[in-house]
């Protein structure tokens, strides 16, 4: 983490910004969900969005992967306009993402889920998929071995061939990860990796979130209520309260802020404590 | 692959796990099955031949209404309309081209009607499939039932293409390589020389159909099924994969309904009715939902159960073969059993006879052992 501590605090990364989302404003008939959000994710960065519940931390990955469309603002990814484009699209270009309740394929294996990751790699038509030799047999070899890596990364081996639905709530985790990994993201958004995890759940996914980072090179944006966690890891976080982000900073700022603990943390939060 | 005896799930390359016949044991029965078919028409009476024929060719309907509503998730009412628009294209493009009463194209060669049948289906399946980027479930279920009563109506009316109702029109004639399939011949009876054919097609189009299931197209069809908005966020364009679904199931379907009055040699516009997609969606319950086999299974069982059922009144005295004699009827004790065993899968079996084959695969994998 020794690169993260030379940045300057409050500052935005000083490398082009792979996301922009500025003045975004999210309304559902009458409930603002989101109420003029900025923030940006430098690369490599990962960046953490904290805050009650209701805060509309989800509404911003649902925004992101275009599940929802902001009635103003800008979302950039690199030089494209996110605003408008349909969710697959916008996973075409390689942002993947996590949910807080696990959406895997329940029927499907961990095998099919993952290669559901790639959906869009090396793709073939209706065609060729019911002749099967030729273009279909070698891309799906080309992606049974991308998807065999992740296998390996995530040590899912012994369960490749169940179905997701019989597995593990912490493994189901641990899968979705993989099928965001499978797609070769520019971009992976997070939503509540650890949520309902037990401790050593937990420092397993925490392990495989900084492998990602410092293997992969994937910017991430977290969303996690584990304070323990994001502290440990993020780079950046960002405070949102009532749909507007009240505090933007490294860990050690924001949690010492007094808008903050207010908000959130608590008076008793003894994060600060840490050596 | 000596080194794989008693290992059957080991596997050296990817290709080895990705093959249709993956395991040693699948390889066999594949055999053996495909041994058996082939022997049939030496050893069975024609008229269970014909049977057979009609149920192969169910199957390949079968097949295609697994795709949309068991792999895709799209629950369809509407096969029957699909049916028919294939058996009228078939049945209309080798019509007599010199008959008054009938339109007729007078092109009697199977692969070019069969094609023609599966493409028009195709393309109706594609006209209707935006209804299902927009609805689901029940309120599907309801607008593809609509498309049922649409057609009964249309080809009971439209007598140029259907001949009316009561009336009908031959059905398409089968030709292949020169060969007349639907008359008997020096070596071969009618019946045996269609049952071959009908074989080889369901092959054909069940190889086919495996081949879509395991490939990408088949994965993002489960996943439409499973979690349409999961699907959407990884990035599989939900929209044109129902309509993929909605197309791919319509030409089988197609398909299915240019073979299936080759038979008995005439259609009737009257038998494409609600009663027809019912059986369809029995089908698919009882053989497996989801599966390309179980397709065949429930078609195979749907298809032979009158036949076994006619058997009945000599075996079972309360049981009557017409209604004149008063009592129970064999048509009456088939409709009961249709409900009884739709129910009784869905309660104690809901992946159907595919689905009972895995319990007795995975009772022998560990026999004598109880787990």
């Amino acid at each position: 983490m020794t690169a993260t501590e030379t940045r300057s605090p409050e500052a935005e990364p000083t490398a082009t910004p792979v996301l922009t989302f500025e003045d975004v404003v999210l309304g559902f008939s009458g409930v603002t969900a989101l109420n003029g959000v900025s923030f940006t994710v430098g690369p490599g960065e990962l960046f953490a969005v904290i805050g009650p519940n209701g805060a509309g931390k989800t509404s911003i990955f649902n925004v992101l992967s275009g599940v929802y469309r902001p009635q103003r603002g800008t979302v950039r990814f690199g030089a494209q306009n996110l605003i408008g484009m349909s969710p697959h699209a916008i996973a075409r270009l390689g942002i993947a993402r996590t949910f807080q309740n696990i959406e895997l394929f329940s029927n499907l294996t961990v095998l099919d889920n993952l290669m559901l990751g790639r959906h869009h790699h090396h793709p073939y038509g209706v065609l060729a998929a019911l002749g099967w030799f030729g273009k279909a047999r070698r891309n799906e070899l080309a992606n049974r071995r991308a998807v065999e890596e992740i296998v390996d990364f995530l040590d899912l081996a012994q369960w490749r061939r169940l179905p997701v639905g019989l597995l593990p709530y912490g493994v189901q985790k641990r899968v979705e990860l993989g099928r965001a990994l499978a797609s070769e993201p520019k971009l992976l958004l997070l939503d509540e990796p650890v949520a309902g995890m037990n401790l050593e759940e937990t420092e397993d996914m925490a392990r495989f979130i900084l492998d990602i980072r410092d293997e992969l090179d994937v910017p991430m944006v977290m969303v996690e209520h584990d304070m323990g966690l994001v502290m440990d890891l993020a780079d950046r976080i960002m405070v949102v309260d009532f749909g507007r982000a009240i505090r933007t900073g490294r860990p050690r700022e924001v949690a010492t802020d007094p808008d903050v603990v207010r908000a959130y943390l608590g008076e008793e939060h003894r994060v600060v404590d840490r050596p | 692959m000596t080194t794989r005896i008693g290992r059957p799930l080991l596997y050296t390359a990817y290709e080895q796990d990705m093959s249709l016949l993956n395991t040693p044991a699948k390889r066999g029965w594949t055999l053996i099955l495909g041994l058996v078919a082939v022997s049939l028409p030496f050893l069975l009476q024609d008229d269970l031949l014909v049977v057979m024929a009609t149920a192969f060719v169910a199957a390949i309907g079968a097949i295609g209404l697994n795709i949309v509503t068991g792999y895709a998730g799209q629950v369809s009412l509407g096969h029957a309309f699909f049916l028919a628009i294939g058996a009228y294209t078939a049945a209309a493009l080798s019509g007599d081209p010199d008959s008054t009463r009938l339109i007729g194209f007078g092109i009697t060669s199977l692969p070019i009607w069969l094609l023609a049948a599966g493409l028009v289906a195709g393309l109706a399946g594609l006209i209707v499939a935006p209804l299902a980027a927009r609805l689901r479930g029940l309120y599907l279920a309801v607008v593809t039932l609509g498309l049922v009563f649409i057609g009964e109506h249309i080809f009971k009316h439209w007598r140029d293409l259907t001949g009316g109702v009561g009336v009908g029109r031959p059905a398409a004639v089968p030709e292949l390589f020169g060969i007349q399939f639907a008359v008997d011949g020096a070596t071969f009876t009618k019946a045996q020389k269609l049952y071959l054919l009908m074989f080889v097609l369901l092959v054909i189009f069940g190889v086919l159909a495996r081949n879509l299931v395991r490939s990408r197209i088949g994965r993002a069809l489960a996943a439409v099924r499973d979690r349409d908005l999961a699907a959407e966020v990884i990035g599989v364009d939900v929209t044109r994969y129902k309509m993929i679904a909605f197309a791919v199931s319509s030409f089988y379907a197609g398909v299915a309904g240019a073979l299936l009055y080759v038979m008995i040699g005439f259609v009737e516009p009257g038998s494409f009715n609600l009663a027809m997609s019912v059986q369809y969606i029995a089908m698919i319950l009882i053989g497996g939902v989801g599966t390309i086999s179980g397709s065949v299974l429930g078609a195979l069982f749907i298809t032979l159960l009158p036949r076994v059922t006619r058997e009945l009144p000599a075996v079972l005295p309360f049981i009557s073969a017409s209604s004149a004699a008063g009592g129970i009827t064999v048509f009456q004790v088939e409709t009961i059993l249709y409900g009884l065993l739709i129910i009784g899968f869905l309660i104690f079996e809901p992946r159907g006879l595919f689905g009972i084959w895995i319990r007795v695969r995975n009772y022998w994998k560990s026999w004598p052992f109880s787990h």
